[in-house]
């Protein structure tokens, strides 16, 4: 006994290392695995007062950027609410309480965000206070961002699609063909697309759009345009670079998306299963 | 408290806050970022108690990771480096010297780059591996690891140049 409480007095240096060095590691295989990053994220109070206070000043050098992007975008809804059915249009205004909604958008400030690791997460300024939950989709004004990953009670973090573990239903805007968007971390401004059947017609400039398989996307949202394409080793499906809308560099302001749907198309999938 | 406890706390925070708010956004051609903050390791002072050392040193990785929502692959490479130090320092100062007394404001320029670079591309490699974590990018992770380490070692030389008390 007396050895054993010597070996372990003379060691412990390097048993405290040992026992750091696997709870790290510990952490970092936990990271890599989907959902499971519980404790050692940036959604908690204190990494989210810290970027609050340097997103508060640090908002200000881009709001020139942003006025542009929302004046852009006010003008395509506006080209769409005037260009619309005059009946239509009344319905809409008659029944605007008791539309159907599928899904629900928030809007949030993004406080930190990183491009340049191969596991990348944003972290905005809504959390469960804000009915924001696990799997709700964010996007742009422009395009697709990523997947809420963790929440606090005021904070959430966001899976990013230029992370190695992101994979999202998208399919080809012109025809129905289906893939997954997946990153390859080479460049912030391309993703991929693979599993991509290879009788999809696919041409150089298409648009790639979310599909409405996943319950966490509606269908339609814009992800990128086609920069090139190549047949996977296996010669069935094709691999193809998508050159995103967004500058996932600079990112603002973003739209949470719940789909109020979700629970019943999972639900029904799940009896399916059994 | 002493002011030394005091003057290794501030260090701390100080370089924690540097680094996730400033040095994580330059993203220099794309993907390099210096890690400055293992300026604390690098600097601690060499005579005391090893074990809070290694275990401070975890606490500082553990720091940058939760701000940059990495896992743990800041915490691993910092208690690595912090555990090996030890033969780093002997190997660039000799083992002539005894290192319980260096005096980091005083040492000589070759030494301390020797020290530096040795240390920097330890933790890098560390970190870059358990980052991509995929042995068949072997490349990548060489790849940033010099390209980081070499813009980490010249920040952290100039940075530890510029705040040292030796006065000309």
């Amino acid at each position: 006994m007396q050895q054993i409480i010597n070996f372990v007095l003379r060691n412990k240096t390097f048993l405290v290392f040992l026992l750091l060095f696997g709870l790290s590691l510990f952490f970092t295989i936990q990271s890599h695995s989907y959902h499971k990053s519980k404790f050692i994220n940036s959604s908690n109070v204190v990494t989210g007062r810290v970027y609050q206070t340097a997103n508060s000043i640090g908002k200000y050098f881009n709001l020139g950027k942003e006025n542009k992007a929302l004046l852009e975008e006010n003008r395509m809804l506006k080209s769409i609410v005037h260009n619309m059915d005059v009946d239509t249009l009344k319905d809409i205004l008659k029944d605007s309480l008791k539309l159907n909604q599928h899904f629900k958008f928030r809007t949030a400030d993004v406080y930190k965000n990183s491009y340049s690791q191969s596991t990348n997460y944003l972290t905005i300024n809504k959390g469960a206070k804000d009915s924001i939950k696990i799997d709700h989709g964010v996007i742009t004004s422009k395009g697709i961002v990523g997947i809420i990953e963790n929440t606090s009670q005021n904070f959430a973090s966001v899976l990013s699609i230029l992370n190695t573990r992101s994979r999202i239903n998208a399919q080809l805007k012109k025809t129905n063909h289906i893939g997954s968007l997946v990153w390859n971390t080479e460049s912030a401004e391309f993703a991929q697309l693979i599993d991509l059947s290879k009788f999809a017609p696919v041409a150089i400039g298409d648009t790639i759009i979310t599909g409405g398989q996943s319950t966490i996307f509606p269908k339609g949202i814009l992800i990128g345009t086609i920069n090139s394409y190549k047949l996977d080793t296996g010669g069935d499906t094709y691999i193809v670079n998508v050159k995103l809308f967004n500058d996932m560099t600079n990112i603002g302001h973003v739209y949470v998306i719940e789909n109020l749907q979700a629970e019943e198309i999972k639900s029904l999938q799940k009896t399916k299963d059994d | 408290m002493t002011k030394a406890t005091l003057n290794i706390a501030a260090r701390f925070i100080i370089l924690v806050l540097v680094q996730v708010l400033i040095f994580n956004h330059i993203d220099f051609l794309g993907y390099i970022n210096p890690y400055i903050y293992i300026l604390f390791i690098l600097l601690y002072p060499a005579n005391n108690d090893r074990t809070l050392f290694v275990f401070l040193a975890f606490l500082l990785g553990l720091s940058v990771d939760v701000f940059s929502d990495s896992g743990g692959v800041h915490a691993a490479a910092c208690v690595t480096a912090a555990y090996i130090r030890p033969v780093f320092l002997k190997f660039s100062f000799g083992t002539v010297y005894d290192y319980q007394s260096i005096k980091f404001d005083q040492m000589d320029f070759g030494s301390k780059l020797t020290y530096f670079s040795a240390m920097v591309v330890v933790h890098h490699l560390i970190m870059f591996s358990l980052e991509i974590f995929n042995i068949s990018k072997i490349l990548l992770i060489l790849e940033k690891t010099l390209f980081s380490g070499i813009f980490t070692i010249i920040l952290c030389l100039i940075i530890s140049i510029l705040f040292s008390k030796k006065r000309k």
